[in-house]
């Protein structure tokens, strides 16, 4: 596990801020997350996680601060900015199509065409005559089962009975594993996870966390925010607690416990405070 | 009963099995997954096959006269123009949107025709318009209509009933303005007037129908051979000829249906042959399923149906294609009021009114398209539009009154969504939906 942390981080972010309206949601947050690693962000309600997720994922800008990617400063403007660096996010409430099949929800707004190569092209729009036909040639259905069933199988989701079944026929848990499979598919490098674990049974959220386990061992950088300590101890390595907007502190899970990382996110390790007269 | 729960067991199958080897294989497999589907709840085109043979026994009964080729066909070209029209309302259904407004776009694409067809006759400055470039300006404008309604709901964020409601009322203002005090307009064109009663040489019944059958065998062999070179499971072999047989049986009949000379006496000069409205109804349909089933804009439509929200994060522009999908109810009203000016060989200020509207919703509902959204297959709209004309076409043989006729066509609707609700409940209760 050491050697991990031996080079850059794949993601970082330097003293970034986020203020809304007369709400200060984030202070001078440094996070910073390694390929091969699955990081926890916890903290409290309004602590400032999906603040944070955010504006990594391009859904709106930081007011202060700088984002570095592989070392180097990115600005994100877009959700399709970030999928175009490799920054995949599966949000809580899944975002897929309960009428269309797993594949097609793997591959919705990226399906592949015959003759026109879109390998990796996540959310690239071309303009004119080729987006046309791009929209009106036939989708190259075989080649996306393939791949689609190359990267369950990668994952060892083997549940499924069809990736022809339509979404609304799987059971939590492989919704979980399909939206995740999704963010994987497309060569992502970070994988940001909004509380994967939640409304699943438990045969289902080890199902789950295995499957985080595995993006972690093939070198992608994770991120999982979570409310379920018992979930978080046992899937990160680093544990990043935020509250009231600051980071708190990361704590190494193999020097950590519980009571500790409870504790951070209740009480804090902060003198004062935030936001607070003293 | 075991077997509709089985398909959200998330145990079972053994960890070394790949997905793929999942997959139903056998002909033995692939009909008890069918089954198994039918069971809870998917029963796709099943209810209504029921339905239009508990049709053709009622009415052959009432009056024998129902089930003759020449019926046969008055039905089929009865059904033209809703069929046509409720192609595009599938694409709004799909969309979980509704357009109210179609009856009288379809009539102004109808009486467009015939006003400039009219006016070409006297108006040496129309003389140029003949009718392969009157229908394409007639449906360049009832799809224009499409895109202004589908910009108004979008850009406005109005509720496509309240927008198609308003353009109900306005486009039935526009008909009457254009139509004016004459009252009728006749079609003279030749090639307008018989477009819904040509019927082609009896040969063309054999060459349609087996083009049919037979592009449609093609493509599943083609698929499965590509899938079984890619190492996915294939549609078995078996179950493809049988598919292949059935159409091909149902085909036969249809194309013999269709010579036989319907003539009303022996002295009459024969009548026979399949109507050329039908080629035009199978090119839509086979046109527009292409365009919905193996498009990325057919499978946005779906997404947008079944969630917009998850479309959106896909980067699929959602605006877009809920203006694309009027569009697309623009040109299909087009086409069906073509199709139906044809029919009576002229347009009058009642055009486009009536049930036409109701007709052409009940069709594509009836059909099995869901008004929920993302549920629904462009055959549903030729299903849907053969029930609605049987129905219509057999209470006028008993001569009932208009009265009878619509509580009827009322109650076949709601036995048709009746039947959509319970399949869906059965669907919930097995895990799917």
């Amino acid at each position: 596990m050491s050697g991990i942390y031996n080079g850059k981080p794949l993601l970082e972010t330097k003293s970034v801020s986020k203020r809304f309206g007369a709400v200060q949601a984030l202070t001078t947050v440094d996070f910073d997350v390694y390929p091969g690693e699955v990081v926890a962000l916890v903290g409290d309600n309004g602590a400032g996680k999906s603040t944070l997720i955010k504006g990594i994922a391009g859904i709106y800008g930081f007011d202060e601060g700088r984002v570095l990617f592989d070392g180097k400063e990115v600005h994100i403007h877009s959700p399709r900015e970030a999928a175009q660096l490799g920054i995949e996010v599966v949000y809580q409430d899944l975002a897929l199509a309960d009428n269309l099949d797993v594949v097609a929800n793997m591959f919705l707004g990226r399906e592949w065409n015959q003759g026109i190569p879109t390998s990796n092209d996540a959310h690239t729009a071309p303009s004119g005559l080729r987006r046309l036909l791009r929209n009106l040639l036939p989708i190259t259905e075989i080649d996306m089962e393939k791949r689609a069933v190359g990267t369950l199988n990668e994952l060892a989701v083997t549940t499924l009975r069809s990736v022809r079944l339509p979404v609304a026929s799987l059971s939590g848990g492989q919704r979980q594993s399909v939206a995740i499979a999704k963010a994987v598919l497309w060569n992502s490098r970070v994988v940001i996870l909004d509380e994967p674990t939640a409304a699943l049974g438990v045969a289902q959220t080890r199902q789950v966390l295995n499957l985080v386990r595995r993006l972690a061992e093939k070198q992608l950088a994770v991120v999982i925010i979570s409310h379920n300590l018992h979930d978080i101890f046992e899937v990160a390595d680093r544990i990043t607690v935020l509250r009231l907007g600051h980071k708190v502190h990361t704590y190494m899970r193999s020097e950590t416990d519980q009571q500790e990382v409870v504790h951070a996110i209740t009480a804090g390790q902060l003198s004062t405070v935030p936001g607070m007269a003293s | 009963m075991s077997a509709p729960n089985d398909i959200t067991q998330d145990s079972g199958a053994p960890t070394s099995a790949l997905l793929a080897s999942q997959e139903p294989q056998t002909p033995f497999e692939y009909v008890g997954a069918a089954l198994r589907r039918i069971r809870s709840g998917e029963i796709g085109a099943l209810p209504i096959i029921l339905g239009l043979v508990i049709i053709g026994i009622i009415f052959q009964s009432l009056n024998q006269n129902f089930l003759t080729p020449r019926n046969l066909v008055n039905i089929t070209i009865q059904m033209a123009g809703y069929a046509t029209i409720a192609y595009g309302m599938v694409f709004i259904l799909l969309l979980g949107e509704i357009d109210l407004s179609v009856g009288y776009v379809s009539a102004v694409g109808g009486v467009m025709t015939a006003i400039l067809l009219r006016d070409s006759l006297t108006n040496p400055a129309l003389s140029w318009m003949d009718w392969w470039n009157v229908i394409p300006i007639a449906l360049a404008i009832t799809t224009a209509i499409g895109f202004l309604h589908g910009t108004l709901i979008t850009t406005f964020q109005l509720p496509s009933f309240i927008v198609t409601l308003a353009g109900l009322l306005a486009w039935n203002g526009v008909v009457l303005m254009i139509v004016g005090d004459g009252g009728t307009v006749n079609i003279q064109n030749p090639v307008v007037r018989n477009l819904a009663s040509e019927v082609l040489p009896p040969i063309w019944s054999w060459i349609v129908i087996f083009a049919f059958v037979a592009l449609l065998t093609v493509m599943e062999f083609a698929t499965a051979s590509a899938r079984r070179k890619a190492g996915l499971r294939p549609k078995p072999v078996q179950i493809i000829l049988a598919q292949t047989v059935i159409m091909g049986v149902v085909g036969a009949f249809l194309a013999y249906l269709f010579n036989i000379n319907r003539a009303l006496g022996p002295t009459a000069p024969p009548q026979q042959g399949m109507p050329v409205i039908a080629v035009i109804m199978l090119v839509f349909l086979i046109v527009l399923t292409y365009l919905a089933e193996r498009t990325r804009f057919g499978r946005y439509i779906y997404a947008v149906g079944g969630n917009k929200e998850a479309a959106r994060r896909a980067g699929i522009r959602v605006e877009r294609i809920r203006v694309l999908g009027f569009m697309v109810s623009g040109f299909m009203a087009g086409v069906g009021g073509i199709v139906l000016a044809s029919r009576l060989k002229s347009v009058a200020t009642d055009t486009g009114g009536g049930n036409l509207l109701l007709y052409v919703i009940a069709a594509a509902v009836i059909g099995g398209t869901s008004l929920f959204g993302g549920r629904g297959k462009v055959y549903s709209a030729i299903l849907g539009a053969l029930v609605v004309s049987s129905v219509e076409n057999g209470m006028g043989l008993l001569n009932v009154s208009s009265g009878v006729k619509f509580v009827v066509t009322g109650l076949v609707l709601l036995a048709a969504v009746v039947i959509d609700a319970i399949s869906r409940r059965s669907q919930q209760r097995s895990g799917l939906r």
